[in-house]
């Protein structure tokens, strides 16, 4: 069956909801070629796969299935991928450009020996593929063709606004066989530890970041409160994790955690491309800052131009006071 | 251990990237260049690795001759040997011609001293971001990777190596020899010591030519993204703001 095939991720039959960011856009390109879309689903678990499908009005659907793909594993995820290519006829292969979207492309294009286009924001067919495609983490686009007829491709994470479908599908499902290499259960996850429950940086719907700016990792401990008061998480710029005042999970940006939240406080942060593009996405942002030249305060839609040491505390108290809780 | 590590040069932009005229290049007139984030935490690990364990790290980068700086920052850092693989293009290969022309030269640095036990890759590099050069080259070499890596343990003949992922950690275990592909934030890396800096000026580096096969991808022109011209609305300019930032916070409805 030809079409746009796309990848549904998902841990252990729960699908990432990054993955509606890939089937709106699959449909959108589908659409695009005069194709259909079928979704893909690595592994025969309990799964809401057929519902996100049916939510995104898909109608195809197909899950790999093999006795050996007992939980994720790069490896073994990107033979049953590139094995697509033997039993169908995809015209393209597409997922959302998170690290496991793209790391289960990568192995499935090496496998196939194919071209693999990562995070992707405009795509289109003429006599060879005509792809816009971001760099330095989204601060430079990048216009390129790839020659061939079939390509691997994710869409960059956050550039696609899921939209799920006016009516849903009826999902017809096919259970395929895929013939995997034993060997690869090599790399399958072997075990895993669960920080944290309920939010994270990258899903929670308010982040208060701290630069260079707070000075000191004591000095976070407003921002930690403040946090906690609107139960959101507590994020830092790359300045802040090499002085060594936060752990390199609390780092938004390029090289750290991709954040979208409602609001995102930014405080003391000059606003360096690196960080940036970790923040870009969020929907509203507020810079708190000395430097009304910060190039964070001039990309935020709101700004207070004060010292955080000074603003921080005073927002506290002025929840609190609202709430009648001082 | 044997370890390699892989690295690129890149530029240090600040706060803004420029793009030259002919559209095909980063403007870097007014910039310095870099090893890319996060191979230069795959050099600390490697580097922290040979000293808990032994052994030695060859780095290897594919670019331009101006790269044996980053070749000569490593050797400051802990590299003990060096190779260049010359692109004298102008411009970066595409994925898989960078991955062939790595795939290659591993294949001449095994045969002449001894298969590494360890291939590190940063998790994507900071200018392209194509995230599969490692892949590529693993599966070619039919070894096992993971990407994203945040810790690894030599556990005997296999690795414990661990990396973050939404709420957890996901342990992986692979048998030697292994591709890694690393994060940044699994170490701090070390600043050059007056012995790293004299070790750099003496490091031999050995460069190589090599053929690598038409590419598929290829570039038309770099652009910046169409910039939204935000209007700051300013709140205040000291705590008094708070009432304000407060009520946004209220509309917004995270209060």
């Amino acid at each position: 069956m030809p079409g746009v095939y796309v990848l549904a991720e998902h841990d252990r039959g729960v699908t990432d909801p990054a993955t509606h960011e890939a089937f709106t856009a699959a449909s959108a390109l589908a659409a695009n070629l005069g194709e259909s879309v079928v979704a893909v689903c690595v592994g025969s678990f309990d799964s809401d796969f057929e519902i996100a499908c049916s939510q995104y009005g898909i109608s195809e659907g197909i899950i790999l299935k093999s006795p050996l793909i007992t939980d994720y594993g790069p490896e073994i995820w990107g033979q049953a991928v590139a094995d697509l290519l033997k039993l169908c006829d995809p015209r393209v292969i597409v997922a959302v450009g998170t690290d496991k979207g793209n790391e289960v492309l990568a192995q499935a294009s090496a496998r196939s020996d194919m071209p693999f286009v990562a995070n992707c924001v405009e795509v289109e067919h003429k006599a060879d593929w005509a792809i816009t495609r971001t760099q330095w983490g989204g601060s430079l686009l990048e216009d390129v063709t790839v020659s061939g007829d079939f390509l691997f491709l994710s869409y960059a994470h956050h550039a696609v606004e899921p939209v799920p479908s006016a009516t849903p599908s009826e999902v017809t499902l096919q259970l395929l066989e895929v013939e995997v290499d034993s060997a690869l259960t090599r790399t399958l996850v072997k075990e895993r530890t669960s920080l944290t429950e309920g939010a994270t940086l990258s899903t929670a719907s308010v982040v208060i970041s701290g630069g260079r700016g707070v000075g000191s990792a004591d000095a976070f401990a407003p921002l930690e409160e403040l946090a906690e008061l609107l139960s959101g998480k507590v994020g830092c710029s790359r300045a802040v994790t090499n002085n060594g005042w936060r752990s390199h999970a609390d780092q938004v940006g390029q090289t750290g955690t991709r954040i979208a939240p409602e609001i995102y406080i930014a405080c003391g942060i000059s606003g360096a491309i690196q960080h940036w593009v970790g923040a870009m996405a969020s929907k509203n942002i507020l810079a708190i800052n000395t430097d009304p030249e910060a190039n964070m305060v001039t990309k935020a839609g709101y700004a207070v131009i004060a010292d955080l040491h000074e603003v921080v505390p005073a927002v506290i108290d002025e929840i609190k006071r609202r709430r009648g809780t001082t | 251990m044997r370890i390699l590590v892989c690295v690129k040069r890149v530029p240090a932009p600040g706060s803004r990237i420029n793009v030259t005229e002919d559209g095909l290049s980063v403007d870097t007139a007014h910039l310095g260049f870099t090893t890319s984030p996060h191979e230069e935490c795959a050099l600390e690990e490697a580097a922290q690795l040979i000293e808990e364990h032994g052994g030695s790290v060859c780095v290897l980068t594919v670019g331009p001759a101006e790269a044996e700086e980053q070749l000569r920052y490593a050797a400051s850092v802990g590299g003990t040997d060096f190779s260049l693989v010359l692109n004298d293009t102008g411009q970066d290969w595409d994925p898989q011609q960078t991955a062939a022309s790595i795939g290659e030269a591993v294949h001449q640095l095994e045969a002449e001293t001894g298969i590494f036990d360890l291939i590190l890759f940063g998790n994507e590099s900071a200018d392209a971001g194509g995230y599969q050069v490692g892949v590529r080259v693993a599966v070619a070499l039919n070894r096992p990777i993971v990407n994203g890596i945040k810790g690894i343990e030599v556990e005997g003949e296999s690795l414990a190596a661990s990396r973050e992922v939404d709420g957890g950690i996901e342990v992986y275990s692979l048998p030697t020899p292994a591709v890694l592909g690393i994060k940044e934030g699994i170490n701090l890396p070390r600043y050059p010591t007056m012995k790293g800096r004299l070790a750099s000026k003496k490091a031999e580096i050995q460069t190589t030519e090599t053929k690598v096969p038409a590419g598929a991808q290829r570039l038309v022109r770099l652009h910046r993204p169409e910039e939204t011209v935000t209007e700051t609305e300013v709140l205040g300019d000291g705590p008094e703001a708070a009432t304000k930032i407060v009520d946004l916070l209220d509309e917004l409805g995270v209060l």
